[in-house]
Order: structure tokens, then C-alpha cells, then sequence
């Protein structure tokens, strides 16, 4: 018998292992859905696989009879964007304020110390004062998405940036380049698959952001919608809506992930 | 005329005296091994001609002129690794060299002019016999083909010096004897002046026209650092004697690296 920590799982097996923590959770709730409707056919708060389901495609294909909106697209499309916004210009921040700090050292020293303050800031203990700066549009969400994940873009691409080697940086000179030849040709397209990775890591932060700004004040979103159903305890709106988030989230993960391995790659075979 | 001249240069770090008391005269075309052991000043000296270092005290010219205080492309540098853009293929990682010196804007050449730096990037790849890798990224190269692109990129600039930091260092043997036949060929045919710095006391005897050793003189048991590193032999080409091989040998503690085929 060898040790644990060597029998390894089969392809097919491994697959089997990693779903099998959702089938058993999957059928906990089913049991439990069971057991609570058998006693109260009304009880709102573990509705049946059906219900839930029957809801979900009611929300996504019948218009509203308030509004006559489609009321789970236009909730993803506003979440959707203020997410886009707030994410896109934090990775535009995270690449300008990133490569400046990390490779100028005059830049660096100047803004090296903001950075790490800011970054030390709660976000969500200032969204009063965007609500109040910005007013409770949508201007104020997306900043908090920024104000949010910046600083930790920020930080990273300047650390990837002091990461490269010298001798690259050394190299580049004896070879003419200028320090904004260097930063085009040499440290951005190293930097920029680093950017996408920590993009990936910052949107779990994005969506909590998202979602909290959402709740406080909105008229429609992914969080709105779930804060709001929650007066009526409306589990049937709100499970699949979390299910539908972290579709979301995880889609957008794999797209990154896809991208960066599209478009760079000399990215992985660099640590081989 | 000489290439590089070093006039009574002295390096120190704080109180840390790294070289003291250097004269050198390298002349165009002259080929130095630089050889010590290890925190002798030899990559100190390497720095300076580079410019990323300036001397404490002293004077250190190249061409009759102050040694700028900046890597420029007047100097060819091949480290022994991260000399090249892991991000760009073999071609692009030579052509961006032209580009560096042209595009001074976009960073990138198009139409006519890419043409022709590519066909000089080409011809650079093949005088290094890179030209079956053109595509290949360097993760991609050996490390032997690696330092031959790193060579290649540093000769587009046609530098009044070139600076190789133990570049074989890291490579087996066999390939190390390719390395050097490529490195000999280079310099006869292009008349380049070249200070290479090695690890391997035999590489260094036996390559270049002149070896410089560099070691401590004076010793203060006390303060280890308190002196620094000189040229303690200067040999010129053809003096190979076993026994002067032996004597830099013991004075060094360098090991002999056995060639093995």
C-alpha cells in the first residue's frame, strides 16, 4: 500500500471526487426542502428544485407586470456594466500608476506611500462619502468598485515590475532604448498577463463592492434585487440569483484565464 | 588607440573598499578575460565599464572621453542569464534593437524600413546559427541558444565594447566549446574589443589576448573589507605556461574546470 500522499486519482475519478461535495450538498437541500414542505406547502424559505427553477425563468423570460422589463437581463446588465467600468478602470490605473511606480524611482518614492495608505482603507467605511460625493447614482458604485481593487492592482503590477530582472533593464539600454521605449516594449507586454491575473483575483472584491453599494441604494442590479426580495423572505428569487452570480463570476474567471492564455504565450513557458 | 582606460580607480561602498589603485590600458580590438575569486571586484569593475557603477575615485575613460554614467549602446552586454526578452520570439527579440535606435516613438519599424531591419536581424541570427529558431521564444531555446540570441542582439548595435558576464557559465561543456569557437570567430572577424569575466580560470587563459586577476593585495585581518581588490597579473596573449597556471591558481583558490568532450 503506498503512502497517501502518493496514490494519485484517475482522470475520470478526479472529476467523479470533485463533484461529489455538490451532489451531497445539492441533496442536503433537497432533503431538508422536503422535510419543511411536507410540514408547511407555503414555507418560503427552502422552496423545492421547481420552484426555484420555475422562478428563475419566470424573472429571465416573462416582463415585468410593473414595469414590463425583463427583470433578471436588465438586473445583469446594470451589474454588469457598473462591474465592466469599475473593473476596466482599475486595470487602466493598475497598469498606468503600476509601471510609473515600479520603474521610475522618482514616481515610486512620491507614490509608493499613498498607495500603500489607501490601500490600508476599508472601502466600504467610505461609501457614505461617495454616496455623498457622488450622489447615489451610478457614479458612486463604480468608484467604489475602483477605490476598491485599485490599490491592489496597483501593488501588483508594480511588484511584477520590480520583479524583472536588471539585466533585462540593462540590456534594453545598451540596445538604445529610451525609458519610454523600455516601458513600451519591454516591461508592458510583460506586465500586461500579470494585469489580467490580478484582475482575476480582484473580482471576487469587485462583485462584494458591487453588491453592497448595490443594496444601499439602487433601481435595479444583481444586489439590488436580492436585498430587495429579502423583506418578503423570497428565497426563490434569491438562490438562484446567488447561483447566477457565481455563474457570472466564474465565467468571467475562465475568460480571463482563456485570454491570457491566448494572447501570451510565452506567459506559462516563462517559470518552465 | 585605446578603448578603455582605467587611471588610479577606486571603488568603495560606504567603507566597504571593493577596488583600489586600478590602472589599465585596453586597447581597440583586444579581447581581456577578467578572472578572481569571488568578491573580488570583478563584477565591480564589469559594472562600471557598463555605467551602472561610477568610480568612488579616479578616472575611467573610453575613447579619451569620461565613461557615460549610463548603460548606452555604445556597450554590448551579454549577462549569463536574463539577457534576453522572454516575451518576444528570437527574431523579434534581435529586431527590437534596430527599433530601440529608430522608432524612438512607436518602438516599432513598418513598410520598407522593418524590411530592411529585418534582413539585417536575420543576418545577425544566421552569423550566430540561430537562423532554424527565427519563431522560437527563449523558453522555448537552450540555454546555449539562448546566450547565442543574447550575442546576437548585442552585436545589432555594433558597440565600441563588448561585456560578457560569465555568459557560459551556466552551460555544459561540450556547449561551452561551441560557445567559445562562436565568441573567437565574432571577434576576429568584427574586430571587437571584449572584456569577458569568468568563473573558469582556464576559459579565461586560454581565450582572450590578455588576462587581468584580480585580488586583494593588502589583508587586514581585522577589517576584511577595509582594502580593496587590484589587478594582481596582467598576462598578454601566448604566455600559457602550466606553471603560471598553477601559480594564479593557488592565489586565487579558483578551481581548474576539468573539460571534459
Amino acid at each position: 500500500m503506498k503512502r497517501l500522499i502518493n496514490q494519485r486519482p484517475r482522470r475520470a475519478v478526479g472529476y467523479l471526487l470533485g463533484l461529489l461535495p455538490f451532489v451531497l450538498l445539492l441533496l442536503a437541500y433537497m432533503a431538508a426542502s422536503a422535510a419543511r414542505l411536507a410540514e408547511n406547502p407555503n414555507d418560503p424559505l427552502l422552496p423545492s428544485l421547481g420552484t426555484l427553477f420555475d422562478t428563475f425563468w419566470r424573472l429571465a423570460t416573462e416582463p415585468s407586470r410593473r414595469t414590463g422589463e425583463l427583470v433578471l437581463w436588465v438586473d445583469t446588465a446594470a451589474s454588469l456594466t457598473r462591474l465592466g467600468l469599475g473593473v476596466a478602470i482599475s486595470m487602466a490605473m493598475g497598469l498606468v500608476v503600476g509601471i510609473l511606480a515600479g520603474l521610475i524611482p522618482y514616481a515610486g518614492r512620491t507614490l509608493s506611500p499613498l498607495i500603500t495608505a489607501v490601500a490600508m482603507i476599508p472601502p466600504l467605511a467610505v461609501l457614505p462619502i461617495l454616496f455623498i460625493t457622488f450622489g447615489v447614482g451610478e457614479l458612486a458604485k463604480v468608484v467604489l468598485i475602483v477605490f476598491g481593487i485599485a490599490p491592489f492592482i496597483i501593488r501588483d503590477v508594480k511588484q511584477r515590475v520590480e520583479e524583472l530582472p536588471t539585466e533585462q533593464l540593462i540590456k534594453a539600454q545598451t540596445l538604445g532604448a529610451s525609458t519610454w521605449l523600455i516601458i513600451l516594449r519591454v516591461v508592458l507586454p510583460q506586465v500586461v498577463p500579470r494585469l489580467l491575473d490580478a484582475t482575476r483575483l480582484a473580482l471576487g472584491a469587485a462583485w462584494l463592492f458591487l453588491i453592497a453599494s448595490e443594496a444601499i441604494a439602487a433601481t435595479e442590479g444583481l444586489g439590488y434585487r436580492i436585498f430587495l426580495v429579502r423583506r418578503f423572505m423570497d428565497m426563490a428569487t434569491i438562490l438562484p440569483y446567488v447561483v447566477w452570480i457565481t455563474l457570472l463570476a466564474f465565467l468571467l474567471d475562465v475568460a480571463l484565464r482563456f485570454a491570457n492564455r491566448m494572447l501570451f504565450p510565452w506567459y506559462g513557458g516563462r517559470r518552465g | 588607440m585605446s578603448a578603455v582606460t582605467l587611471k588610479n580607480v577606486w571603488k568603495a561602498y560606504g567603507r566597504d573598499v571593493v577596488l583600489e589603485r586600478v590602472n589599465l590600458h585596453v586597447k581597440t580590438g583586444e579581447f581581456v578575460t577578467v578572472v578572481g575569486a569571488s568578491g573580488c571586484g570583478k563584477t565591480t569593475f564589469l559594472r562600471m565599464l557598463l555605467g551602472e557603477e561610477s568610480p568612488t575615485r579616479g578616472e575611467l575613460l573610453m575613447d579619451g572621453r569620461p565613461m557615460p554614467g549610463e548603460p548606452g549602446p555604445d556597450r554590448g552586454v551579454v549577462f549569463q542569464k536574463y539577457s534576453v526578452f522572454p516575451h518576444l520570439n528570437a527574431l523579434n527579440n534581435v529586431l527590437v534593437a534596430e527599433e530601440f535606435g529608430r522608432a524612438r516613438l512607436t518602438g516599432h519599424l513598418f513598410g520598407a524600413a522593418r524590411r530592411a531591419a529585418r534582413d539585417k536581424a536575420i543576418a545577425m541570427l544566421e552569423a550566430v546559427g540561430l537562423q532554424q529558431a527565427l519563431k522560437k521564444y527563449p523558453h522555448e531555446l537552450s540555454g546555449g541558444m539562448q546566450q547565442r540570441l543574447a550575442i546576437a542582439q548585442a552585436l545589432m548595435k555594433d558597440p565600441r565594447i563588448l561585456l560578457l558576464d560569465e555568459p557560459f557559465g551556466a552551460l555544459d561543456p561540450g556547449i561551452r566549446k561551441d560557445m567559445h569557437a562562436l565568441i573567437l570567430d565574432l571577434w576576429k572577424r568584427r574586430g571587437l574589443t571584449i572584456f569577458m569575466v569568468t568563473h573558469d580560470l582556464k576559459e579565461g587563459f586560454y581565450l582572450g589576448t590578455r588576462l587581468l586577476v584580480f585580488d586583494k593585495v593588502r589583508h587586514d585581518p581585522q577589517a576584511p573589507n577595509a582594502y580593496g581588490a587590484n589587478i594582481t597579473y596582467d598576462i598578454p596573449v601566448g604566455r600559457t605556461e602550466p606553471e603560471l597556471l598553477a601559480e594564479i591558481r593557488d592565489q586565487t583558490g579558483l578551481p581548474l574546470a576539468t573539460e571534459e568532450n
